[in-house]
C-alpha cells in the first residue's frame, strides 16, 4: 500500500491491487471446470462407442493444427468475446440478459441496411455509419428488455430470450422480403455490400479481420468503463439494490443504461460478422452464438481479461468441434454439452470447494 | 383474404387446435407453478422440456410404447430437475444463472443423443402418436365438446392435472407445506419439517411434468423429434406461471391464452392472410412479452421466492 505517504488515504477502489493467490485460485478452478466438463463429454463419447482421445485429438488439430486453424479460431473468438463483454456489464449489474442472439441479429439487420441503402456514399463514411446503426439496432433491441425490467418489472430472462425469436423470425422475413436479394434466385439472403466495405484481412489467407482488433478494443474500453463512475454505479446496483436507492442511485435508470450498452455492443459484433466475414445478410447469422457469449463471460468470471481467455477456448472450441464432426464423426452438440456443464461446475464450484477445504 | 371462410366452425376448430397447443405450455406450467410456490425459480424449464421430448421419443421408438415413452420423459424431466435442485438448493447458487446452464444443457444433451441414436439420415425417423379420442357424450357439447372433448388422451391428462395440483395445492397438508416454504421457509424448519426435501419435491415435481410437456410435442403433435422443437415453450410457460398467480387455473387461462397465440398463426396460414408466415410466427412471443409486461407489476412473488434457505448463522 502507497497510503502511508499521502495524509488522506484514498477510497479503496482507487488502486485495485492484485491478490495473486486468489487469482491463481480462481484460474486454477476455471481450469479444473473445463477439463471436469470435458472429461463428461468424453465420458459421452465412451458410451456411444467413440474413442474420446480420437475425437479430442481432431478437436485439438482442427482449432490449432496450423495458422490457418488458429486465425479461425481467433475469427470465432471474435464475436464471443464481443458479447461476453457486453453479458458481463449486465451481469455485474445483476441483469440476466440472455438476449444477445436477438441484439446481434438486430445490429446485423441494421448495418446491413445502411449499407445497401446508403452506397453512394464514400466507404469508411458509411462503414463508420454502418457500425453505428448496428451499435443502435442492438442498443434497441436490448434497451426494450431494460425498460419493461425498469418500468413494468417484467423478468428480462423471459422478455429477451422471447425478443431472440423475434429477431430470428424478422431476420427470416426481411431476407425473404424487403431486403431479399433481387438478383439472388430467391435464396433467403440480402445482397452483397459493396468490396470496399468489406474489413481489411489481418492475415492474408484467412478470414480473421479487423473485426478482431474491434473486440479487443471492447475489452480494453470495458476495463476503463468499470473503473469509471458509471461502471461503479453499475456495481452498487448489482449488488445491493436497495443500498442504491438509498444512496440515491436510479436502478431503473441502470437496468435501461446496462441493456442498451450491451446491446449496442453486441450490435458492433453483427457488424463484425457482416463486414468482415459475409458481406451479406443470411439466416444463419448468430446461431448459438448468444449462448456460448454468455458461457464464456461467465468462465472467464466476468473479467475483460479472464474472458479474453475464454474466448479463445471457446472460439478453438467451435472450429475444433466443427472440424471434429468433419473427420472423426462426432457431433458438434458435444461442445453444447460441454458449454453447459461448464456452467454449472463453474456455479457449483464454490460449493464442492468449501466442502474440500472443510474436510 | 376470404372472409367468407372465417365461419363459426372455424373459430371453433381455432379454439380446439388452441387447446391442443396449450397442452404442452400447461404441464411445464403447473410444474412450475409447484415449484416456484416452494420458492425455487426453474430458469432450466426450456432445458428439461427438450431432454423430456428426446427421451420421450427415443423411448418411443425404441419399445413401441407411448406410455413407456411417456414415463422415461417423466423421469428425464426429474433427473434434470434434481440437478437443478443440487444447484440452487444445496449449492445455493444464483438460480437464474443455473436455470440458463440447465437450459443450455439440456439443448446441447438433446442434440447430441439424438444424433447418437440415429445418426444422420436422409428421412428423420418417426413414430406413430396419441391418437384422438372423442369422450363420448361429452364430446358432443356443442362448442366446448369440440374444444375440450374432441382430443388425444394428454390433453385430458392436463386438465385433470389442474383440478388434481389445486387440491393438493390448497386441500392438502402437503400443499400447505409447500406453499409455506415458499413464504417462510425459517417458520416451516421451526415445525420441524425439512425445508430441502420439500423443495427438492416440489422441484421434481416440476421436472417431472415438464418433461411430460416436452414430450408431449414429439407423442401428441408432431411425430417428430428435432433441435430445439420447443421453441421457447419453457420461457413461455415461466411467463405463463406469473400470469397465472401461481394458481393451477391460472395456468390454464394463461396456456389457452399462448396456445390460441400460436393456433391463429396456423389458422391465418390455412386462410392465406396476406401475412409474410415469419410475421405470425413471431405472435406467440410477441403475446407473451405483452402479457408478462401486464401482469408483472401487480405479481405477488412467493415470499421467499429464487432466495436459497440457511438456518442463521449457518453459512
Amino acid at each position: 500500500m502507497t497510503t502511508t505517504t499521502k495524509p488522506i488515504p484514498k477510497p479503496e477502489r482507487a488502486k485495485p491491487r492484485i491478490d495473486w493467490r486468489k487469482l491463481g485460485g480462481r484460474v486454477f478452478q476455471a481450469v479444473l471446470s473445463v477439463v471436469l466438463a470435458m472429461l463428461i463429454g468424453a465420458l459421452l463419447l465412451l458410451v456411444s462407442g467413440t474413442n474420446p482421445l480420437t475425437a479430442y485429438r481432431s478437436l485439438f488439430y482442427g482449432a490449432f493444427g496450423t495458422v490457418d486453424r488458429f486465425a479461425e479460431t481467433l475469427v470465432k473468438a471474435t464475436p464471443l468475446l464481443i458479447i461476453a463483454v457486453s453479458v458481463s456489464i449486465c451481469f455485474r449489474a445483476q441483469v440476466w440478459n440472455i438476449g444477445a442472439e436477438g441484439q446481434l441479429i438486430l445490429g446485423a439487420i441494421t448495418s446491413t441496411w445502411v449499407a445497401l441503402t446508403f452506397s453512394s456514399l464514400p466507404a469508411p463514411l458509411l462503414l463508420v455509419l454502418s457500425l453505428i446503426a448496428g451499435a443502435i439496432g442492438g442498443a434497441v433491441w436490448g434497451g426494450i428488455a431494460g425498460i419493461l425490467k425498469a418500468k413494468m418489472q417484467a423478468n428480462e430472462v423471459i422478455t429477451t430470450s422471447m425478443l431472440n425469436y423475434i429477431a430470428v423470425y424478422l431476420l427470416g422475413f426481411l431476407v425473404r422480403g424487403p431486403l431479399m436479394d433481387p438478383n439472388g434466385f430467391n435464396f433467403p439472403q440480402s445482397a452483397l455490400i459493396k468490396e470496399s466495405l468489406e474489413l481489411p484481412r489481418l492475415i492474408p489467407g484467412t478470414r480473421l479481420n479487423l473485426a478482431f482488433v474491434l473486440a479487443l478494443l471492447l475489452v480494453a474500453g470495458a476495463m476503463v468503463f468499470w473503473r469509471s463512475t458509471i461502471g461503479f454505479r453499475t456495481e452498487i446496483v448489482g449488488a445491493s439494490r436497495r443500498v442504491a436507492k438509498q444512496i440515491g442511485l436510479s436502478v431503473g435508470g441502470t437496468f435501461v443504461l446496462v441493456t442498451a450498452l450491451s446491446g449496442a455492443l453486441v450490435g458492433m459484433a453483427g457488424w463484425g460478422e457482416i463486414f468482415g466475414l459475409h458481406f451479406r445478410l443470411i439466416e444463419e447469422i448468430a446461431r448459438g452464438l448468444g449462448n456460448l457469449g454468455i458461457v464464456v463471460a461467465l468462465l472467464g468470471e466476468l473479467h475483460p481479461l479472464g474472458m479474453l481467455v475464454s474466448s479463445l477456448l471457446f472460439g478453438a472450441l467451435v472450429v475444433g468441434g466443427n472440424a471434429m464432426e468433419r473427420n472423426a464423426g462426432v457431433p458438434f452438440a458435444l461442445v453444447d454439452v460441454i458449454q453447459g456443464a461448464i456452467i454449472l461446475l463453474i456455479l457449483a464450484r464454490t460449493y464442492f470447494f468449501k466442502k474440500a477445504s472443510a474436510s | 383474404m376470404n372472409v367468407e371462410l372465417i365461419t363459426f366452425s372455424l373459430v371453433v376448430g381455432w379454439l380446439a387446435a388452441s387447446m391442443r397447443l396449450a397442452t404442452p405450455i400447461l404441464f411445464a406450467a403447473l410444474g412450475e407453478v409447484f415449484t416456484e410456490r416452494a420458492g425455487i425459480l426453474n430458469l432450466g424449464l426450456e432445458g428439461i422440456m427438450l431432454v423430456g421430448a428426446l427421451v420421450g421419443f427415443v423411448v418411443t421408438y425404441a419399445t413401441g410404447s407411448l406410455w413407456f415413452g411417456l414415463a422415461a420423459a417423466a423421469l428425464a424431466g426429474m433427473l434434470m430437475a434434481l440437478l437443478m435442485g443440487f444447484m440452487s438448493i444445496t449449492a445455493k447458487v444464483n438460480q437464474v444463472v443455473a436455470g440458463i446452464g440447465i437450459t443450455i444443457l439440456g439443448s446441447g444433451l438433446s442434440t447430441l443423443l439424438f444424433r447418437m441414436f440415429f445418426g444422420l439420415r436422409s428421412t428423420p425417423p418417426q413414430i406413430a402418436m396419441f391418437p384422438t379420442r372423442p369422450i363420448p357424450l361429452l364430446s358432443q357439447i356443442p362448442v366446448l365438446g369440440r374444444v375440450f372433448f374432441s382430443h388425444n388422451v394428454l390433453v385430458y391428462l392436463a386438465l385433470i392435472l389442474v383440478a388434481v395440483s389445486w387440491v393438493i395445492l390448497y386441500r392438502t397438508r402437503f400443499g400447505l407445506a409447500i406453499r409455506a416454504v415458499g413464504e417462510r421457509p425459517d417458520a416451516v424448519d421451526t415445525r420441524g419439517l425439512n425445508v430441502a426435501v420439500l423443495r427438492y419435491v416440489a422441484l421434481m415435481i416440476g421436472g417431472a411434468l415438464a418433461g411430460i410437456g416436452g414430450a408431449y410435442l414429439p407423442l401428441a403433435n408432431l411425430g417428430l423429434f428435432w433441435t430445439g422443437m420447443t421453441a421457447g415453450r419453457g420461457f413461455i410457460a415461466i411467463a405463463v406461471v406469473v400470469f397465472s398467480r401461481w394458481d393451477p387455473v391460472g395456468a390454464l387461462i394463461g396456456s389457452l391464452v399462448f396456445g390460441g397465440a400460436h393456433a391463429l398463426q396456423l389458422t391465418l396460414q390455412t386462410l392465406q392472410a396476406p401475412i409474410p408466415s415469419e410475421l405470425l410466427l413471431m405472435l406467440p412471443y410477441v403475446v407473451t412479452i405483452i402479457v408478462l409486461v401486464s401482469v408483472s407489476r401487480r405479481a405477488e412473488f412467493p415470499g421467499a421466492f429464487a432466495v436459497p434457505y440457511s438456518r442463521s448463522g449457518e453459512e
